[in-house]
């Protein structure tokens, strides 16, 4: 069984877990993810993995309660097991021969970000990151993301803390300030990584972006996480997650993530029915 | 005891079509001992036993069938056991008609005897009535790695384990079986039998590891440092195919393996499962074989109102088992054969709002030796349907190909072996099932795992 040995709230709706998995901490690397199952009859869940620690043989979930698979993770406390946490899955991200790069992070992504933004400080690349939030509420791992770089921009859609912008304005400021990096990477809501895509087209930087569609089993079998990257189909799971964001095909993508949306918000409201009607009974 | 001389199989009970086709129950029923009985008396024990070798694991079928004539149905499961490791699933799932019935002499003047009825009943017998518990064979201290609990991986445990080997299998799934509990719908083949075959195996002491998937977490060459003197590989089918016709991104369309895996593996079809699933009104299945009909029916007893299988070629082409074809003809699901899909239609909220097709007709027989498939022009038309599943088959996975240096993959992927031990280009590495063939059955695959466990006893035991 996957033990949490630390679970600990960032925001209201992100918290954080650390799982007991020593053979997946062993040999995870940025940019991979896990899938995990929370309990018996639950739903498999992608997860990105945000840290490891090789030998504490600990791997680092980092989650936004979004439906009623992420609520269900979120019953769980220090102490207690997932039923089922498997990886690590997906390619790691390529930081080889990299020297100057820009990492951007939009809410609950900067989680996969952070441990990318971590490797390449920790070889000596010199790292500019850009995290956007809606407000001040919700940054995450600021500290964090200040020890791996040389730079932070922090920015809130209402100017609540840091500057006030989304992460495109900061990373053209960057750019126009003479910055010339080897490499953006991009990790966020589809819309976000859509919008430094175009920016970053115009400037001609390469982009790379970690695509985190519907998925099943994960491991190169089901086929639901297809996309279209350079006009062929692609699998997130085995091909991926990272691709090449000038190629990525995001209105089609944002599309296909809505598919169950009213099957979400339902499972979502269930669970919460359910939670009141026990702390109701509690109460 | 004198011979049943009817042309005709005994029929096997099945749940009415009108019925069944709202439940995911098992639609056939099973024979009762004195149909099975009855049955049984209808093979003549001919000399040549033309049906035994037309069984890809070697079933000595006219022994076992004249145990049930003897009512000795304990004697009638020993004999199946010495050659295949799952006979329950194997009773449901194989093409018999192609296999072993193809060859009854019976078949000739009538029908065949109903070999695949009856070693499922014997199956059924020993499950419900057997208090022998399988005993734990001795030790020769020995390990063996399977990666990939399917029924190849698990005919290659069992029987290695039978043999004394400490076996280990590793499956990437929460839920050991491969395609007989992600693929294979509950209607055709209950879990609970899966489960219960799976449990005899670790009674004679498989460990069965969950959650593992083998060139990520762990690579082919780290298992060998393990300990493990030999690996067998049976991943399976693999990625699915799509034919790359415009619309195939849009919501509502599935591979068969995400619409089989959310029912099956994931259990979408029961109240209340957490994992989500298109109820469509009007489903189109594409492709004719026993995926697409496992699919089909499916939606079907998801509540669609029609459900069509799309299939380039003519009936008498279909790939799928017989009696899957008939059953689904029963349940109402429309066969659009000769027709091809050119395009998936959908709205602009990006949901498929149908699929469009064209006409097809047999022309010259193709290398594989069926006629092929060509496009009658200008005779496109459109079907209204809400959901599209694709069941046109699968590419190799390449999870174990890309992590295992020296291990030979032809140029689809697939592993190669040298002939039918299943030796692939590394030392101690077998592999068989779909991962060397593409998919298959699972007989054929349980044939390879049979082979391949033989095989690597040899080299073990050679290897001093």
């Amino acid at each position: 069984m996957y033990r949490i040995v630390k679970k600990k709230s960032l925001n209201p709706t992100v918290s954080l877990m650390e799982i007991e998995a020593p053979l997946i901490a062993k040999k995870a690397e940025p940019g991979q993810f896990i899938i995990f199952r929370a309990k018996e009859d639950s739903e498999r869940i992608p997860l990105t993995i945000a840290d490891y620690d090789r030998e504490k043989g600990t791997v680092t979930i980092i989650y936004q309660i979004v439906g009623g698979s992420t609520m269900e993770l979120d019953t769980l406390n220090e102490g207690e097991s997932l039923q089922d946490f498997v990886g690590p899955l997906g390619k790691p991200s390529e930081t080889e021969g990299l020297k100057k790069v820009a990492v951007i992070g939009g809410g609950v992504g900067c989680a996969i970000a952070y441990p990318i933004a971590k490797k390449l400080h920790n070889m000596g690349c010199e790292v500019h990151s850009v995290a956007g939030f809606r407000n001040k509420d919700l940054v995450i791992l600021e500290d964090e993301f200040k020890k791996v770089s040389d730079e932070l921009h922090i920015m809130t859609d209402d100017g609540s803390y840091g500057k006030k912008g989304l992460v495109t304005n900061a990373l053209e400021e960057l750019i126009r300030n003479g910055n010339q990096y080897d490499e953006v990477i991009a990790i966020g809501p589809l819309v976000m990584m859509k919008f430094v895509c175009l920016l970053t087209k115009k400037y001609d930087i390469k982009t790379i972006v970690s695509m985190n569609p519907i998925m099943i089993d994960g491991t190169g079998m089901c086929g639901g996480c297809r996309l279209t990257v350079g006009g062929k189909t692609r699998f997130a799971c085995v091909d991926g997650p990272d691709f090449d964001g000038h190629q990525v095909d995001f209105d089609e993508a944002m599309h296909r993530g809505t598919m169950y949306r009213d099957f979400e918000s339902h499972a979502r409201e269930s669970a919460c029915n359910l939670m009141k009607q026990g702390e109701d009974k509690n109460g | 005891m004198a011979k049943n001389m009817d042309p005709k199989k005994c029929p096997m009970p099945v749940q009415e079509p009108e019925i069944r086709k709202n439940n995911f129950d098992e639609v056939a029923l099973g024979y009762t001992y004195e149909m099975a009985l009855k049955e049984a008396q209808r093979c003549l024990n001919c000399k040549n036993k033309p049906c035994r070798s037309a069984c890809p694991v070697s079933i000595d079928i006219p022994s076992f069938i004249e145990r049930i004539v003897n009512e000795d149905m304990e004697g009638a499961y020993e004999i199946i056991s010495q050659s295949s490791s799952l006979p329950a699933v194997c009773g449901r799932v194989c093409p018999q008609e192609r296999q072993c019935e193809s060859r009854c002499v019976r078949g000739i003047k009538g029908e065949s005897v109903g070999i695949g009825r009856l070693e499922r009943f014997v199956a059924d017998y020993h499950r419900e009535h057997s208090k022998n518990a399988p005993k734990k064979p001795e030790s020769n201290g020995h390990k063996v790695a399977i990666i990939g609990s399917g029924p190849s991986g698990l005919t290659a445990a069992g029987d290695l384990a039978k043999m004394g080997y400490k076996v280990t299998v590793y499956e990437a799934l929460h839920l050991a079986g491969g395609v007989l509990v992600y693929g294979i719908p509950e209607f055709r083949l209950p879990k609970i039998i899966v489960q219960k075959e799976i449990d005899n195996l670790k009674n004679i002491g498989v460990d069965i590891e969950t959650n593992m998937v083998i060139g990520k977490v762990l690579t082919v060459d780290e298992l060998f440092d393990m300990g493990n003197e030999a690996i067998y590989i049976g991943t399976g089918a693999g990625l699915p195919r799509f034919m790359n016709i415009p619309g195939e991104s849009l919501k509502g369309v599935y591979s068969a393996n995400e619409y089989l895996t959310r029912i099956n593996l994931m259990k979408a079809y029961k109240d209340g499962a957490k994992t989500p699933i298109s109820h469509g009104k009007n489903v189109a299945v594409v492709g004719g074989g026993n995926v697409a009909m496992d699919a089909a029916r499916c939606a079907k007893r998801m509540g669609a109102e029609n459900v069509y299988i799309v299939y380039r070629r003519g009936m008498n082409e279909l790939p799928a088992r017989k009696e899957e074809v008939e059953h689904a003809q029963e349940e109402d699901i429309i066969f659009r054969t000769l027709t091809n899909p050119v395009e998936i239609l959908g709205d602009e909220s990006g949901m498929v709002n149908g699929i469009r097709c064209i006409e097809m007709e047999l022309g010259e027989p193709d290398a594989s030796g069926r006629r092929s498939p060509v496009e009658k022009p200008g005779s496109e038309f459109s079907i209204e349907v809400d959901t599209v599943i694709m069941a046109i088959g699968t590419s190799p996975n390449p999870l174990i190909r890309s992590t295992t240096p020296g291990l030979d993959t032809n140029k689809k992927g697939c592993i190669v072996t040298d002939g039918e031990n299943g030796l692939t280009s590394r030392e101690g590495v077998y592999a068989g099932g779909d991962a060397v063939t593409g998919a298959a059955t699972v007989i054929l695959a349980m044939g390879a795992g049979k082979a391949a466990a033989k095989a690597i006893d040899e080299y073990i035991k050679n290897k001093g």
